[in-house]
């Protein structure tokens, strides 16, 4: 295949090229900013329009997505996004508001905002609802400032450990680590499960309360949540609930009936919000009874009731003992909020149930296509994702050679090297909106790469052969960090 | 696996030499971590440290861990040379990849080489 290699948009630059003409100016001209702000000396690409369209569409086309092929990302729910989410947040009513207009002129949006709110409750069994962290990760800053904003609320303010488990998503030892207090790491038991003894013996008057992710990451309910719920609780502790993988519960367990106390929402897991790229990312966070006075502000109310004649007023509310701001205005309405909100809509009660459903029945599916080709440490019926290991006895294929292989069978790989509790951790995620001839065709591909492994071990280890550039020099690219076009010594020239 | 007997070891894959206070990380752990590309050393010489608590943050190419010390007392000496060249771990984990020194008390949990070894054979599936 001709390999095609598309320069950068700097390369591309000619000078003196544009893509527009601007007219004469036809009003006064007023002086321009200080000097200082100008910073002519930074160097724009000068480009046509046609040029920076092309240049574009190229590179989109050496991207991998979830609308070209398979993605079993573990514990990242690549699920396919439905379009009509692209129709919905682009009505011009939900465009072309400010959110700094009067709340009399944006009724519909708070409507939405506010059904979005009781919704999510709803599913996830919680008293309240914040619509406003800008992530999951920011959501589980919330919620761990709303744990300590409680605790110290009560002159309860020895409490500095937040015990996590060892199968954790990086992110829950990060939120803590920025806001001061001491991460205690749980281990796991041989079934997956948090091991209780542990547990036991790390609950104390100085514990914060415990972060959980339910189904956890190797993709295990754990089968003592509610005992694990009453240590942390029996202590003075709040219970912690990861939200990322909420997309196996839907319709069928709801957190806040187990005794959660706070859980973020993944709206671009769980809810069909495009990931990275896609758009801005959003993580509203549910709270029980305990924490629903420490809410972020504001949030969508009703400020005016229903009379005969008029319809209520929604606008915004400060909950008492709020934390205050997450960040600027109220979450990410367009980008999130309305797609996730279309989804849950064309879903309904019934339709959520069934995505939970099938997407534990599609990672069983696959688990049990593949158990007797490869080792799967913690081996039971698994709910959303399960972790198989990318090795094989005496030989020298591991993780990255099995993922680098299945590119060249246009398969995005699988989560590679995570949990960290697994050697050689392949973590597959197939979600619900596969079928099963997709399904049967990955596993048909993986067990074709184990046989690979055993008798042509470096179509491996040389892999990607098909794809337009080949193995990536990790190392590299770690260890000597070049992150822009221009070399400092570049910007130097310039003084 | 290279397993010296000198040594004593701790479960989360440190090595202390009690006869010269070196540490480092073993061979099982560079092996398991694959291609290390980032170190930082989290005390420097002169300060006192405890056993159990993290002395460096490693990076690779699979994961990044914690360091943790091995013994309790006094670091006296850090070797600088790791974080321009954090191959040396994978290259020679017991020898120029050692990582600091301390004056002072193993922690009383460390293991012998057969007792680390056993410990790691544990954890391969």
């Amino acid at each position: 295949m001709t390999k095609i290699v598309e320069p950068t948009i700097f390369e591309l630059s000619t000078p003196g090229r544009r893509g527009v003409t601007m007219p004469a100016v036809d009003v006064p001209e007023t002086a321009l900013p200080p000097k200082e702000f100008l910073r002519s000396e930074l160097p724009l690409p000068e480009l046509a329009e046609v040029d920076v369209v092309r240049h574009y569409m190229q590179l989109s086309k050496f991207n991998y997505n979830v609308d070209a092929g398979f993605y079993p990302l573990g514990s990242c729910t690549m699920k396919y996004n439905p379009k009509i989410n692209e129709d919905t947040c682009r009505l011009p009513g939900f465009l072309f508001t400010h959110p700094l207009q009067p709340i009399e002129t944006t009724q519909g949006n708070l409507v939405l905002m506010y059904e979005m709110q009781e919704w999510l409750k709803e599913i996830s069994g919680f008293a309240g609802v914040t619509l406003q962290p800008a992530a999951g990760a920011q959501g589980e800053f919330a919620g761990v400032l709303m744990m300590r904003a409680y605790h110290n609320l009560r002159g309860d303010d020895k409490r500095i450990k937040m015990l996590i488990p060892d199968a954790a998503h990086g992110t829950n030892p990060a939120s803590v680590g920025m806001l001061g207090m001491t991460v205690v790491t749980i281990p796991s038991d041989d079934r997956g499960n948090v091991d209780l003894k542990a547990l036991e013996a790390a609950c104390d008057e100085t514990v914060v309360g415990m972060m959980l992710t339910n189904p956890n990451t190797l993709g295990m309910f754990d089968e003592h949540i509610e005992q694990v719920i009453a240590l942390v609780h029996g202590c003075g502790g709040l219970m912690y609930g990861d939200g990322a993988n909420l997309n196996a519960l839907l319709g069928i367990v709801r957190p806040g009936d187990l005794g959660f106390d706070v859980m973020h929402f993944n709206l671009h897991k769980t809810f069909s919000v495009p990931h990275g790229g896609g758009g801005p990312g959003c993580g509203p966070v549910g709270v029980g009874p305990k924490l629903v006075d420490f809410l972020p502000s504001p949030l969508v109310g009703i400020v005016e009731a229903e009379t005969d004649d008029v319809p209520p007023l929604y606008g915004f509310v400060t909950p008492k003992q709020s934390i205050g701001r997450m960040k600027a205005f109220h979450g990410h309405f367009g980008g999130g909020l309305v797609r996730a909100y279309t989804y849950i809509a064309m879903h309904g009660p019934d339709g959520l149930k069934d995505i939970a459903q099938y997407a534990v029945l599609n990672a069983n599916y696959l688990q049990a296509r593949l158990r007797d080709t490869y080792h799967i440490p913690f081996d039971r019926i698994c709910m959303h994702e399960f972790v198989m290991e990318g090795q094989f006895e005496g030989s020298p294929i591991r993780a990255l050679d099995i993922s680098k292989r299945l590119m060249d069978f246009n398969f995005h790989p699988p989560t590679n090297y995570f949990p960290l509790i697994v050697h050689e951790a392949l973590m597959i995620e197939p979600t619900e909106t596969e079928n099963k001839a997709t399904l049967d065709r990955f596993a048909d591909v993986l067990i074709q790469i184990a046989e690979e492994a055993k008798t042509q071990p470096e179509l491996l280890q040389n892999a990607p052969n098909d794809t337009l550039f080949g193995r990536m020099d990790e190392v590299k690219a770690a260890r000597e960090l070049v992150l822009c076009c221009w070399l400092p010594e570049d910007y130097e020239k310039l003084k | 696996m290279n397993t010296p007997t000198n040594l004593k070891y701790a479960q989360s894959d440190e090595w202390f030499d009690p006869a010269s206070g070196a540490v480092g990380i073993t061979d099982y752990a560079q092996n398991q971590l694959s291609d290390i590309v980032f170190v930082e050393i989290l005390v420097e010489a002169g300060e006192s440290i405890e056993a159990g608590k993290p002395i460096a943050s490693i990076e690779s190419v699979k994961a990044s861990s914690e360091i943790y010390a091995p013994a309790t007392g006094k670091v006296s000496a850090v070797n600088t040379a790791l974080a321009e060249k954090p191959e040396t771990l994978n290259s020679d984990p017991f020898g120029a990849g050692w990582i600091l020194k301390i004056e002072g008390a193993a922690n009383p949990d460390l293991l012998d080489a057969a007792a680390y070894e056993a410990h790691c054979a544990s954890r391969t599936h």
